[in-house]
């Protein structure tokens, strides 16, 4: 009876929006710098070369299917995948396959990997190979869950995990809400606000889609409330394709970093993803508003991952937008097109300035996940990385912290190497968001501490398990070793007490004085294959 | 090549900034301490932050640091923070005795910033309150309640604090008077009940409140203090927790043993106007090498420190107990931050598994 | 008299302590594992022979003993020589070996002979082969002991650096600014 009447007020409450909005834990308010903001998207040229990796999300490598010299159409697949966790890679326009060779990628480390090189002919004739299922509702979800596959999806909010593995229909962990990750708290992009003011039938029609693959009855459309365009657009197409009832939009505070799925996930249902376990143990599904259109391209138009949205932007760029990139085009190509072409004392960001990386060469390759191209004067990236000064242990990183760690101790065990504490203070539950780093006075670099941490932490295991296995395979051959030793003596203590008998028996022979014996049959001595190895 | 990890844009603090806040937020004392003391106290704050600065130089030449970092502000709260806790009788190489042993044993042999287990300031009066009693535990009658005549202008200052109250022909006596906390720990010994005690000592909240009475150069206007304070916890320079911990614990204490026995008890609004408790709780607990990281953690602390404070001053040999408090807390930081911790998302627990 | 009290009441105190003690270490004695099998532990079991002992498992039973210094282990290097000095509860020592780049060996197949005297060598079986037929190095077993070096009649093993792998890179700790500018002109100067 009482929890009847306490869910009755919660109803009413939640009807009328009268629930307290409440905001995760901590969080910065860096300077948006949102320059881009309300530029209509605008198509990038092809450039002279594309360049695909073969890997461009999170898991296996592909395998490259094409030659050199081989014609390939847009959207036709170049790599296949192998293993589960693979998404394969399609060519982003047509041409003939010039190259295939390492080529720099957009990681931190400045290594590279296999890519595809391809010329554009200009031509751009599409690939008819996917074809378009616009009565999706209809199609088995399995069907469509390999379709997804098949068009090569990762997620392009940044993370680039192969879409389809999320996309799954557990009987034990039924998803409930399907959450469309709109937020976008990075400062300087806007390529996901300008896509929801631009393309939001798409949008909520690759949501339509989730829902019906993992039979979600509910959705949350999560907006900064920095995006009034984007907020209101999407509320109209909801009403316009009648989702209202099942989906609706959600506006959170501007904080940094909203947007992380763990932070958005608890704001937006009150419930926490455990540790070490995903979104769909509470029964959550989230995608990024991109990827989510990147569906609906997939399913109803039959479209390969092929381009993205990109900011390109940075306070050294004379002409910064919004661009329709495909993927596999040069950064300086891009860089060019906006105006920029000399690089001296410029330093160019892949991704946001909270959580991207500082490229080494401008010559990689737009990839899945590259959702900013950020062009900087030197100095005020330099700004951020002040000599490293003592900690003064002023506790403003664990304020703002959004997991609720103490990133100055967490950084301090790092430093010295004493892993054991920093797994303590649990430093796997660092999502690496930087709004620590962002409040230090005393500029000290939190997060790369934390990601040293983690690397060591990773190696120190995998060369205990090698070890292990060393260890198991050498004692597995001193028993062999030992069992082929023993069986040689008992080959030998066999042989010899042969030999005893048959003396004996001579000798009693001898003794008695017959010829009567038949000669005996000399013993046959079995040859091992292995030589005699005395060392 | 060189690895720069993100983030690649940074929120403009600095450590000079937050210092130099702090020094900022206690003008308003120093300001006071003028008013009551006159050019003594300007004697006193130049020597103790000229002290400070020039110790803490020598000390980074000596171990091959940069020397531009006694410029970053810490040195010189240390020096400004100790003077506001020292009384206005202490000769000059006293104060100066206080100042290198702040710098060299109280921070720089622990490591320099950020390595100092205690606060240099308190860690310096404790040990001068140790071995100098007499001239510690002397407090001059300020300026507007009572000094002698132009003790405080310039002459006579420079000659008490050079050469002792012998050169200026004044006993100890003559110019010194007990403070409120001291003149009650005494009376209450001799049988008297608190409110007679403070009547006799003519003790007023609004004296007490404005710093019109004898204490510390710094202690005696919790306005001035609160003022500071308050600007510093809405710069988020320094966080709530310890200076409302503090000072919430220290009254709540005051309050339930004041309702039981008002004879023998001191009521709330006296503690928390009396002595050093508003300058310790709201400078010298949030001192933020010496004070745990976490908010969790500061609010231990600043209830240890209210606790520890309170039973000193009613049971314990010394009328004023918030240095001895703080410096007490310091050491158990480590053990606050080890096993007090926030929880982590997604986790349920919140001690250490270990 | 007083004195005589004083050294009665305090020796009486000693031994009341040192019977605790006694009784103490006999009846809450805690079995625990063997030393020689934590230090094992700690080894990269390489079974390279560098420490002067024919493999890891030796040294830890030497170590254990207190006959081996905790710095000979090579492979391990200075981590693994913290490490067991600090179960041994002794003094840490420099190891007096310089400290590799992980290696692998490599056989140059064209050169083999097939005279399997490597096989025999190898401490954890990663060369694949049979009399008169091509060897080859099981390169994600190997351990990088080069023991299988010497036996080689032709000389076709080489020990080869192991590539770095994109999933294994991990980001190096952060050095100050000032180290890194310099780094970065020093690069630009080879250039």
């Amino acid at each position: 009876m009482k929890s009847n009447v306490i869910k009755l007020v919660q109803n009413i409450a939640e009807s009328l929006h009268l629930k307290p909005q409440h905001s995760f834990a901590g969080g910065v308010h860096p300077k948006q710098f949102k320059r881009t903001a309300h530029e209509m998207i605008v198509d990038c040229p092809l450039p002279p070369v594309l360049i695909q990796p073969i890997k461009q999300h999170i898991g296996e490598l592909c395998e490259p299917i094409v030659q050199v010299g081989e014609r390939v159409l847009r959207g036709q697949k170049i790599a296949k995948s192998q293993g589960y966790l693979c998404a394969p890679v399609h060519a982003s326009s047509s041409g003939t396959v010039i190259k295939i060779d390492d080529h720099i990628i957009p990681h931190p480390s400045g290594m590279g990997l296999l890519s595809i090189f391809i010329e554009p002919d200009g031509k751009d004739e599409v690939d008819e190979s996917l074809h378009p299922l616009p009565n999706y509702r209809s199609v088995d979800a399995i069907e469509l869950r390999e379709r997804v596959r098949k068009a090569g999806l990762a997620g392009l909010g940044g993370a680039a995990f192969p879409t389809f593995v999320k996309l799954v229909q557990d009987q034990q962990h039924p998803i409930e809400t399907v959450i469309l990750n709109g937020i976008e708290c990075e400062p300087w992009l806007t390529n996901d606000d300008q896509l929801m003011v631009e393309k939001a039938h798409e949008i909520i029609g690759g949501l339509d889609i989730i829902m019906h693959m993992v039979e979600a009855n509910q959705a949350i459309i999560a907006i900064e409330d920095n995006k009034p365009m984007a907020i209101e657009s999407m509320q109209q197409t909801l009403l316009g394709m009648g989702l209202e009832e099942s989906v609706r939009v959600e506006v959170l505070p501007t904080k940094y970093p909203q947007g992380g799925e763990k932070q958005l996930v608890e704001v937006l249902t009150g419930k926490e993803i455990p540790a070490g376990r995903l979104p769909i143990h509470i029964g959550v599904l989230s995608q990024n508003v991109g990827t989510s259109k990147a569906i609906y391209d997939a399913v109803c138009l039959g479209e390969a991952l092929t381009d993205r949205i990109v900011t390109v932007s940075g306070d050294a760029l004379p002409q910064p937008m919004n661009m329709r990139v495909r993927l596999g085009t040069p950064i300086r190509f891009i860089l060019e097109q906006c105006g920029l072409e000399y690089l001296d004392d410029i330093k160019v960001i892949h991704g946001g300035p909270m959580m991207g990386e500082l490229l080494s060469s401008v010559d990689v390759p737009v990839v899945k996940a590259s959702n900013g191209v950020l062009a900087m004067h030197k100095y005020s990236v330099m700004q951020a990385h002040h000599e490293e000064e003592p900690c003064i242990r002023c506790g403003d990183c664990g304020d703002v912290c959004p997991a609720g760690l103490i990133p100055n101790l967490l950084a301090m065990h790092c430093k010295e190497e004493k892993f054991d504490r920093a797994e303590d203070y649990k430093l796997f539950d660092c999502i690496e968001c930087g709004a620590c780093s962002y409040v230090c006075p005393s500029h000290i670099p939190l997060v790369h501490y934390f990601r040293f941490g983690k690397g060591q932490v990773a190696q120190i295991r995998r060369e205990k398990d090698f070890a292990e296995e060393s260890r198991v395979r050498s004692e597995a051959r001193d028993a062999r070793i030992a069992k082929e030793l023993a069986e040689k003596e008992e080959k030998r203590r066999v042989a010899l007490e042969r030999k005893e008998a048959r003396a004996k028996a001579a000798a009693e022979a001898a003794a008695t004085n017959t010829i009567s014996e038949k000669p005996q049959e000399p013993d046959v001595v079995v040859k091992t294959d292995k030589p005699e190895a005395e060392s | 090549m060189i690895f720069l990890s993100s983030p690649h844009q940074h929120g403009g603090n600095s450590i000079q900034l937050t210092m130099f806040s702090v020094i900022i937020a206690l003008v308003p004392a120093a300001m006071v301490s003028v008013y009551l003391f006159g050019w003594l106290a300007v004697f006193l704050l130049t020597l103790c932050i000229g002290g400070c600065l020039i110790t803490e130089y020598l000390c980074l030449r000596w171990m091959n640091k940069k020397t531009a970092r006694v410029w970053d502000g810490s040195a010189g709260l240390t020096g400004l923070l100790l003077a506001l806790v020292l009384p206005a009788a202490v000769p000059w190489w006293m104060a100066l005795f206080a100042a290198v042993f702040a710098i060299v044993l109280g921070k720089q042999l622990y490591g320099g910033l950020g390595y100092n287990l205690f606060n240099p300031a308190l860690a310096a009066r404790v040990v001068l309150l140790i071995s100098f009693p007499l001239h510690m535990t002397s407090w001059l009658i300020p300026m507007h309640a009572g000094a002698t005549l132009d003790m405080y202008n310039f002459t006579t200052s420079l000659q008490f604090f050079f050469f002792g109250p012998d050169a200026i022909k004044q006993t100890w006596d003559a110019i010194t008077m007990a403070t409120p906390l001291g003149y009650v720990k005494t009376e209450l010994t001799q049988g008297v009940t608190v409110t007679e005690a403070l009547l006799h000592y003519n003790y007023s909240t609004l004296h007490a409140f404005i710093g019109r009475e004898a204490g510390s150069l710094g202690e005696g206007s919790a306005l001035a203090l609160l003022m500071g304070g308050i600007w510093l916890m809405a710069r988020h320079t320094i966080s709530w927790h310890i200076p409302v911990s503090y000072l919430f614990t220290v009254a709540l204490l005051a309050w339930l043993f004041n309702l039981i026995n008002p004879d023998l008890y001191a009521p709330p609004l006296f503690h928390l106007l009396a002595g050093g408790l508003m300058l310790c709780a709201f400078f010298m607990a949030t001192d933020p090498v010496s004070s745990p990281s976490s908010g969790i953690g500061k609010l231990v602390f600043g209830f240890g420190c209210g606790l520890l404070t309170w039973v000193i001053r009613t049971f314990g040999n010394y009328p004023e107990g918030a240095m001895f408090a703080v410096v007490l807390m310091n050491c158990a930081v480590p053990l606050i931050d080890y096993y007090i911790r926030p929880r982590v998302y997604g986790h349920k627990r919140r001690v250490p598994l270990s | 008299m007083q004195i005589v009290l004083a050294i009665g009441i305090f020796s009486a105190l000693a031994l009341l302590i040192g019977i605790g003690l006694a009784l103490a270490s006999r009846y809450f004695h805690v079995e625990g594992d063997p030393l020689a099998d934590k230090v094992d532990d700690l080894l990269p079991q390489t079974q390279c022979g560098q420490c002067g002992y024919p493999g890891c498992r030796p040294y830890a039973n030497a170590v254990a003993s207190h006959e081996a210094e905790v710095n000979h282990c090579v492979p391990g290097g200075e981590r693994t020589m913290l490490e067991i000095a600090d179960i041994m509860g002794v003094e840490p020592k420099a190891i007096e070996e310089e400290e590799t780049a992980p290696v692998v060996a490599y056989i140059r197949e064209d050169e083999c002979i097939g005279c399997t005297l490597c096989i025999k060598a190898c401490p954890v079986d990663c060369i694949i082969g049979a009399p008169k037929q091509y060897h080859t190095i099981i390169t994600d077993h190997c351990t990088g002991c080069t023991l299988c070096l010497e036996p080689c009649p032709v000389d076709c093993i080489e020990m080869v650096e192991t590539p770095e792998l994109l999933e294994h890179w991990s980001w190096p700790v952060p050095g100050t600014l000032r180290a890194q500018v310099g780094e970065e002109r020093k690069y630009q100067h080879e250039e």
